[in-house]
């Protein structure tokens, strides 16, 4: 197992250089000007001189590696310093956002806790919602709760955020006052009410994006249950004299939960980057809002770091997932 | 057997229909039959006979809808198992009554490994903790023939062969020492050497242990090997029934005497060409009101249309068939019928 797990991170490694190069490379044969926002009146040879500060004439490879050296080597001296109180990584040039003029980790790190606690709360009440109802869909089969199940199910596949998160707003927060439209990054939570207005705050978001969650995974989940409720080990497990709950939650839970960790697994990386329409009708500035911006800035350091980073996470959720589908199913063995 | 004793399986007018969307199946229709202590009964019949069915009807196994049991009775240790709670069924499945399934491949959970799928009925039924339940499954291991049982505890079903994973089954469903255990076809999904190897086995246990045992089949010579008593069915309907010896010596229903005719032989002079019964048995949208293998019967007549033929005492004790040319051969000459 440790040595599977040693080769998939070796291998990872050329799949990434790969990633960030072909980023790199597409993010340069993009049309635009980082410095086409700023007044035409600045006069061409000051303009010359900023765009010689930024880099942006010296060639494609120069530019890449030095985004590379940055990335690899001075942010993680960075953040061992941050940690550890060293000084490593003094009289470094990180990687420097173009728009904020401020290192892209810096801003990252203020973006992360907004991400996390609304997308990535969404995914994990939508995962917690989705599994119980898949297995009840399922065991209960054309049942009313089954009909219920699976109409939300399609509602929750077939209507946007877009839609659904201006139709939460019109509902909740104008014709029923309770829940705020925007997200208030600023809140500071140190008291109860505090707590209970970021509750509030944090509710519609959550809720737009956890329908989304729980609309696709449960019915992979009933899909997935139905399929093994017909397998001839769920009978000899009757004909043994378990209990149904015994049968169900032991018996065919494990064998459905096996592609089902997958698809949780693969989603994992979708927390960080599948949000931007959802962040952006809630105000919430978290990483997708962050990256969009970026690409209207054309600031190329902050979405190439970014896209980078969501590419990693993709090669580690895919390898947690393949290493969750072995913990499931004894058949599959990696060694 | 002696047939004084009362038996401790006695089925009356069991009777399962399968609702489906073009109508109602009438997979069982009124089947009697009774098993005593210690008795293997071997229950033979084409495919869709309703084999299976009756004897997955008698512990509710069948899945409901689209199954449902109509009528009749499954008397079992004073109770009627239609009858009772899910949960008192519960406690008579795998711990009074024993179930082997077709298909090795498939009858085991593939995620748990041996040992824990043995050790659930002992933990379920006999309340023995982990290490009594791993003491025993040793044991049941060593029983059904198992090397090596201490390490094989921990394997997954994909480590076994097909004849392996029967005999776990069987482990599985001897764990709690059942009164009856009921073989479905054990052998069908085995090749040969083994299914021999799996049917020395069930004989020697039934030594060992001396349950009572039904054995579903379609291979008569299995049945003529071990069976006490035939069962032979045909559309959901008991035909047939009586002493190995007698049936096989002595088939009184048209059906059984082309079914023994079906069965190639491996001495003599080789046949023509391979025997078989011609046509289908029907689908049962109704329940019987005619003889349902009057379709393919040589023998069939006028009566056959006209009623379904009920079971009726043929020659020596014990010995029951389903067809009119019964009382046609008792009222003229007993030669009418040929076997």
């Amino acid at each position: 197992m440790l040595t599977y797990i040693a080769r998939r991170l070796l291998l990872a490694i050329p799949t990434l250089v790969l990633i960030s190069l072909i980023i790199f490379l597409l993010l340069d044969l993009a049309p635009g000007d980082p410095l086409a926002n700023q007044p035409l009146t600045i006069p061409p040879e000051v303009r010359q001189k900023m765009r010689d500060a930024l880099g942006l004439d010296s060639p494609a490879y120069v530019r890449y590696l030095l985004w590379a050296k940055q990335f690899f080597w001075v942010e993680p001296l960075v953040f061992t310093d941050w940690v550890f109180g060293t000084s490593f990584s003094e009289g470094m040039q990180r990687i420097v956002s173009w728009q904020f003029r401020s290192p892209v980790f810096d801003i990252i790190i203020q973006r992360i806790p907004q991400t996390l606690w609304v997308v990535g709360l969404a995914y994990v009440v939508g995962v917690l919602i989705a599994l119980p109802i898949g297995i009840i869909s399922a065991y209960k089969q054309y049942s009313w709760f089954d009909q219920i199940g699976t109409f939300v199910s399609m509602i929750g596949f077939s209507v946007p955020p877009f839609f659904s998160g201006v139709l939460m707003i019109v509902i909740f927060a104008i014709m029923l006052p309770w829940f705020p439209s925007i997200y208030d990054t600023t809140l500071v939570v140190d008291d109860f009410e505090s707590f209970g207005q970021q509750v509030r705050q944090m509710t519609l978001p959550v809720m737009v994006l956890a329908l989304q969650t729980t609309a696709q995974l449960s019915r992979f989940m009933r899909a997935s249950m139905l399929d093994n409720l017909n397998h001839d080990y769920v009978r000899t497990a009757r004909a043994k004299g378990m209990t149904e709950k015994v049968v169900l939650l032991i018996h065919v839970l494990r064998n459905s939960m096996i592609p089902v960790v997958t698809v949780i697994a693969l989603g994992i990386p979708s927390i960080f980057g599948g949000a931007i329409i959802t962040e952006q009708i809630f105000k919430v500035n978290g990483l997708g809002q962050l990256l969009i911006t970026a690409i209207y800035a054309n600031d190329l350091p902050m979405v190439q770091t970014l896209a980078f980073i969501f590419a990693v996470l993709i090669v580690l959720c895919n390898l947690i997932a393949d290493l969750l589908y072995g913990l499931l199913d004894p058949r599959i063995r990696y060694d | 057997m002696p047939d004084t004793a009362s038996p401790i399986l006695d089925v009356k007018g069991l009777k399962t229909v399968f609702r489906t969307r073009g109508g109602e199946v009438h997979a069982v229709n009124e089947v009697d039959f009774h098993l005593h202590a210690g008795e293997l009964l071997g229950v033979v019949g084409e495919s869709g006979s309703g084999k299976s069915v009756t004897m997955m009807s008698l512990l509710r196994l069948l899945p409901s809808p689209p199954a449902e049991m109509r009528d009749g009775a499954v008397m079992f240790g004073g109770q009627n198992l239609l009858d009772i709670s899910d949960e008192e069924l519960r406690q008579v499945r795998g711990s009074k009554i024993g179930f082997i399934f077709q298909d090795p491949m498939t009858s085991l959970n593939p995620v748990y490994t041996i040992g824990y799928q043995l050790a659930e009925p002992l933990r379920a039924h006999l309340g023995m903790n982990k290490t009594e339940a791993r003491a025993r499954s040793i044991e049941l291991l060593q029983l059904v023939g198992i090397p090596d049982p201490e390490r094989r505890l921990k394997d997954y079903p994909h480590q076994f062969s097909g004849g392996m994973r029967q005999r776990v089954m069987i482990a599985i469903a001897l764990a709690c020492d059942p009164k009856v255990l009921i073989a479905d076809e054990p052998t069908t999904a085995l090749d040969v050497t083994i299914q021999a190897q799996i049917i020395e086995l069930v004989k020697d246990l039934r030594r060992k242990l001396g349950m009572a045992i039904i054995w579903i089949t379609h291979d008569l010579g299995v049945i003529a090997g071990i069976a006490d008593r035939v069962m032979v069915m045909y559309a959901g309907q008991v035909v047939e029934e009586g002493p190995v010896d007698e049936i096989f010596k002595d088939p009184r229903h048209p059906y059984t005497q082309a079914l023994l005719k079906t069965v190639p032989a491996v001495r003599g002079a080789r046949a023509e060409k391979l025997q078989v019964i011609e046509g289908q048995p029907p689908i049962m949208m109704a329940a019987p009101s005619a003889c349902s293998f009057r379709n393919r019967c040589a023998h069939a007549y006028g009566r056959c249309e006209d009623a379904n033929p009920e079971l009726t005492a043929a020659g020596a004790p014990g010995h029951r068939a389903a067809c009119f040319l019964l009382d046609e051969a008792a009222s003229k000459q007993p030669e009418t019928v040929d076997g």
